[in-house]
């Protein structure tokens, strides 16, 4: 069926969006939820398992603390409330990557509930207002053989690992989000990577998209302006790029505005993102058969976190990341407009890390808002996916401030690291790309370019210092980029002055 | 010794201590008497002949060693076929689990092994120990030692039979509303349902989680509460197990003494719809306690003639979400439906589903996912767990004034094997006496109370959570009276069963 | 069916599907009027208790059950696997799953 797609400006001149955003955050714990298997990403399949996370005849599972921990720390940071007692609850349906055929989660009891966290879109900021925060366990992995595409239909069978099955995560549940049409989408995109920043600064989670740590589902619907009905909302499941978090919301919107242009009504289904497209897919429509029978998870206690501990674990939470951002700015000295670019480039906490690591914060926004952010784009991943960590960049600026290489250099070394050839250090050396700092070689070089252009040292020596700029380039060419722009540039004007 | 399989657990506890006999002696000799019985009566699905020899062997060398050993060392035991065992086949008498071999061990049988006693095998039960009379098993019922035309009592009729037919002086079961209770009232043997979280469930296929329980299945009190001390414990893989220190069950059952303690007799469990023979030994012990110095009340639960409708919400709706891993992806059964080619995994699960569990499994299975469902939870599963508030209430209030509770363990004798098979409701009804319980979480025993046209009938007590000592004290103080009025114990006038040549 | 049924046919067959059991037509109605008459016993409960009542979903009145955070030794692929009805690539062969999520 093909879809018509409303122009976003013009959809919003005739309705407006109300969004909920779901985001499940696998924790970083060593154990999984309820047992204790490795949580490593990138096992070998089958190699982190056991009676418990097999769901095997006779098992039970017991909560691991630390989750539990978690749980109430990201509640807290999510300005939550903390239940003063509540309980898990089976969640019963059948599907082959769910090892027990019910999913051990919260119900309506949630760990941390009426929460709220402020995002900052161009200037404005928006509180998102958070329903609840619960604790539950992943599922296995499947593997889809046969068939065409690999997908899921047309398989001829699928192979399950069940390393994922019974990593704790947590979902975090907004309210419904209405924020002004245009600003949407960028909402919705700045919410999930402040949650993402949040849970770092926790150090609960890795919070890695790309691996889905963090998987963010939008809850979308559209209503005509000026009403107050909510209008059928469709979930987008599994978004995993900040970028994809915006443009998925873009295309529903677009889309929605289509069907009820047409006159038609919006099917509640779940829908899939496509990144190579920026569109969204019908998934399996809602239906009656998603009743999930819960009740109360009868081999897990009731979980009654103290007030002391809750208040113990306040103390441990890190600084809000408003006050923070406040504080960064006024520590690096940056404009409003650098720090927004700063944040909207997704690159706050690479900046953190790598002035942790020892460069000046305009150094290091320059690199992580330039040059890397230009490559991520180009090979379309998130900055902090790049395969280049806060550290190296750091090191980077570092080799340019010794003089040892220099601007047009790093991005060679750049190429060097994203290629895998180690830190910066082992790039400059195993490539040879070290500026010359041998002066007989510089000398000699120099002489060669004023001999190879005499009307040009004529100009130099009459006194026209830009015209040296010439020469440099005749000698940086020369030296294949490998020298001092800076030595070259004095040894020119010493020996035509 | 002429006849080891005829010693109880405590007797062959002093024989091994004091090497007069041999772990692998009467190991042996249970085995033989498997051998010659067991056909008759099926109380095993399997037989562990060599396992149990080499474990017998082991422990008979440690005690030559002079290394120390439990009370229970070298005294075999069979175990019912709900708990996990490695390298024994694990069915809870389902053919949905045909052949499967656990990579673990169920924490208790980790203890049994532990306290260095030889497994003889896994007992035969109703499937997933649903059902009264052990004939749901999906390997054939067991027949009752007293009269094998008769049910054994379920779901652990295999453990109860076995104890019964000598073939072990000692089992396991597990009671989820009267699984260990009804059997032994019925065998002539004794059955405890500890309290809830005394002993750990890990290993044990759950039925209902908030109803199971393992317990111990002996022909006396003190050998039940020998086991008992074995088993039970805390175990930090099982959730809902009790971090409480063990009270000592041995010197209750040791102590055996009824001189003031207060017996409430539970109206609404002793009248209508017991026999009259039931109702006639359950007389006749009351008085043979009064004399001994027993204070007996009688004292109303009122809420307990709802908990069989509570009862038959909360186990199918825990059923439900408990057996959904029986699915053919993961181990087990797989079955493909007929006609269906390249069926998808959904139609292997429900083909094999099908297949793989008998009639009473679906019934509940059924059941229970329709308590649970949207529209009908708050109606049933929402208002059954309410009831058990009520049963806890009733349970608590009683308490307060006498120290056990004595009613029938069940309203009737072993009945003829096929009788109610097709009447759940009256099977059901079975159970009416031994599931507020399960319900309230507090332990229960059967002792043996006395004959009924020929076959046994039992007195059940019950205490409040965590005074299990009580249940052995008072049991064991019945047991005395009744083992001096009749000049033996009830099972010892079990007619000889036919032995096989 | 009986007049005052509980459950309807159509009911057991949806409930069937939840709880993923093919059932044939006859078990449909065996089935059925067993539900029935267990229904018509344990509705009771309906009745008996009020809002205020609070339901019991454990036994015994313990909270707060945690353990560590610390990895124990669970199986091998091949313990894990040896049970399995089929496997590949060291992974557990299913059937081709219906496209749900």
């Amino acid at each position: 069926m093909t879809q018509t797609l409303v122009d976003f400006d013009e959809a919003l001149t005739r309705y407006e969006p109300v969004m909920g955003l779901e985001i499940h955050v696998e924790l970083n714990t060593a154990s999984k939820m309820f047992c204790g298997c490795a949580t490593e990403f990138g096992a070998d399949p089958n190699t982190q398992v056991c009676p418990v996370c097999l769901g095997l005849p006779g098992s039970l599972p017991v909560v691991n603390a630390k989750a539990v921990e978690s749980a109430i720390r990201m509640g807290l940071a999510l300005n939550c409330e903390i239940a003063e007692w509540c309980r898990f609850a089976r969640k019963n349906y059948f599907y082959p990557d769910m090892p027990k055929n019910f999913q051990t989660s919260q119900y309506d009891e949630p760990i941390a509930f009426n929460g709220w966290l402020d995002v900052e879109v161009d200037g404005e900021t928006y509180r998102i207002e958070i329903e609840r925060a619960h604790m539950e366990e992943d599922t296995g992995k499947s593997l889809h053989v046969g068939g065409s595409t690999g997908r899921i239909h047309g398989a001829d069978y699928s192979l399950l690992d069940y390393n994922r099955a019974g990593i704790p995560l947590i979902e975090i549940v907004t309210k419904t989000i209405e924020v002004p049409g245009d600003k949407a989408p960028a909402v919705a995109r700045a919410y999930v990577n402040q949650v993402r920043d949040l849970m770092l600064a926790l150090g609960v989670s890795d919070a890695r998209m790309d691996q889905g740590s963090l998987r963010a589902d939008v809850n979308l619907s559209l209503r005509p302006v000026g009403t107050t009905a909510f209008g059928t909302r469709s979930e987008t499941k599994n978004v995993n790029s900040f970028r994809s978090v915006e443009r998925a919301v873009r295309y529903e919107i677009s889309r929605h505005a289509g069907i009820l242009d047409a006159g038609g009504s919006v099917l509640q289904e779940t829908r899939h993102f496509h990144e190579a497209d920026g569109s969204t897919s019908a998934g399996r429509e809602k239906s009656d058969a998603d009743d999930y029978r819960y009740f109360p998870e009868p081999d897990l206690a009731p979980v009654a976190p103290s007030r002391e501990w809750v208040e113990e674990l306040r103390g441990t939470l890190p600084e809000p990341p408003t006050e923070r951002r406040k504080r960064l700015q006024t520590e690096w000295g940056f404009t409003d407009l650098e720090m927004r670019d700063t944040i909207g480039a997704g690159a706050l906490e690479l900046v953190v890390a790598t002035v942790e690591a020892g460069a000046a914060p305009a150094s290091a926004k320059k690199w992580w808002l330039g040059e890397l952010a230009r490559r991520a784009k180009e090979d379309g991943v998130e900055l902090d996916a790049m395969p280049i960590t806060a550290v190296q960049v750091a090191e980077l600026q570092g080799l340019i401030e010794a003089g040892r290489i220099n601007d047009k250099i790093a991005r060679q070394v750049i190429d060097g690291v994203l290629a895998g050839e180690g830190s910066p250090e082992a790039v400059v050396v195993g490539r040879g790309l070290e500026v010359v700092s041998d002066e007989g070689a510089l000398s000699a070089a120099v002489d060669a370019a004023i001999a190879a252009n005499p009307d040009v040292a004529q100009k130099v020596r009459d006194g026209k210092a830009a015209a040296a700029g010439a020469l440099i380039g005749s000698v940086m060419k020369d030296m294949h980029g490998q020298a001092d722009a800076g030595r070259v540039r004095e040894l020119i004007l010493e020996k035509l002055s | 010794m002429t006849d080891l399989t005829k010693a109880t657990a405590a007797e062959l506890s002093d024989l091994l201590a004091n090497k007069e006999v041999t772990s692998r002696e009467v190991t042996q000799a249970a085995l033989d008497r498997i051998a010659a019985v067991d056909g008759e009566v099926h109380a095993f699905l399997h037989v562990a002949n060599d396992a149990a020899l080499a474990d017998a062997d082991a422990v008979d060398a440690a005690r030559a060693a002079g290394e120390p050993l439990a009370a229970l060392a070298g005294v075999p035991i069979a175990v019912k076929d709900a708990l996990t065992t490695v390298g024994m086949p694990t069915t809870s008498g389902s053919r949905i689990l045909e052949g499967w071999v656990p990579p673990y061990d169920a924490t208790v049988v980790a203890k049994l092994k532990a306290a260095r006693m030889p497994i003889l095998g896994k007992t035969n039960m109703d499937e997933f120990a649903m059902g009264s009379s052990t004939e749901h098993s999906a390997y054939g019922p067991t027949r009752n030692p007293w009269n094998t035309n008769v049910i054994p009592g379920g779901s652990g009729g295999g453990s109860a039979a076995a104890v019964a037919a000598f073939e072990a002086p000692l089992a396991i079961g597990s009671d989820t509303g009267g699984s260990i209770r009804q059997p032994a009232a019925v065998t002539g043997t004794v059955g405890v349902k500890p309290t809830y979280g005394g002993v750990s469930r890990y290993g044990l296929i759950a039925l209902a989680s908030s109803l199971d329980q393992i317990g111990p299945v002996s022909r006396t009190v003190l050998d039940a509460a020998l086991l008992h001390e074995v088993i039970g414990g805390h175990d930090p893989k099982d959730s809902t197990s009790l971090d409480k220190p063990a009270t000592s069950f041995v010197a209750a059952a040791q102590r055996a003494d009824l001189s003031g303690v207060r017996v409430g007799i539970v109206k609404e469990l002793s009248g209508e719809g017991f026999d009259a023979g039931v109702k006639q030994r359950f007389e006749e012990a009351v008085a043979l306690m009064t004399a001994a110095g027993a204070d007996i009340v009688e004292v109303s639960c009122p809420s307990f003639v709802h908990a069989l409708a509570a009862y038959y919400l909360v186990l199918p709706s825990e059923a439900s979400s408990n057996l959904a891993k029986f699915d053919a992806m993961r181990f087990g059964l797989r079955v493909s439906p007929e006609g269906v080619s390249e069926p998808s995994a959904e139609q292997v699960m429900a083909a094999t589903r099908d297949a793989g569990f008998g009639d009473e499994v679906k019934r509940r299975l059924i059941l229970g996912t329709y308590a649970l469902s949207s529209g009908y939870y708050d109606a049933y599963y929402g208002s059954a767990q309410k009831v058990r508030t009520l049963i806890a209430q009733d349970f608590d209030r009683v308490f307060a004034d006498v120290d056990v509770l004595m009613s029938p363990t069940s309203p009737t004798p072993a009945w003829q094997l096929g009788a109610k098979l097709d009447d759940p409701m009256a099977m059901y009804l079975q159970d009416i006496a031994t599931i507020p319980a399960n319900l309230a979480g507090i332990p229960g025993i059967s002792v043996p109370a006395g004959l009924s046209d020929g076959l046994p009938v039992g007195v059940q007590f019950l205490a409040p959570a965590l005074a299990d000592d009580r249940l052995y004290n008072a049991g064991a103080a019945l047991e005395r009276l009744l083992v001096e009025k009749w000049g033996t114990h009830l099972i010892g006038q079990a007619p000889e069963l036919e032995v096989a040549r | 069916m009986s007049e005052s049924s509980q459950i309807t046919r159509e009911e057991v067959a949806h409930v069937a599907h939840l709880a993923r059991i093919e059932l044939t037509e006859a078990e449909l109605d065996h089935l059925r009027s067993d539900l029935d008459a267990i229904l018509e016993h344990v509705k009771v409960v309906q009745s008996v208790v009020d809002a205020d009542t609070p339901a019991m979903s454990h036994p015994i009145p313990v909270t707060n059950v945690f353990r560590l955070d610390l990895n124990v030794a669970g199986l091998t692929a091949d313990e894990a696997l040896a049970g399995a009805p089929e496997s590949e690539e060291q992974r557990f062969l299913v059937p081709r799953i219906l496209g749900e999520d």
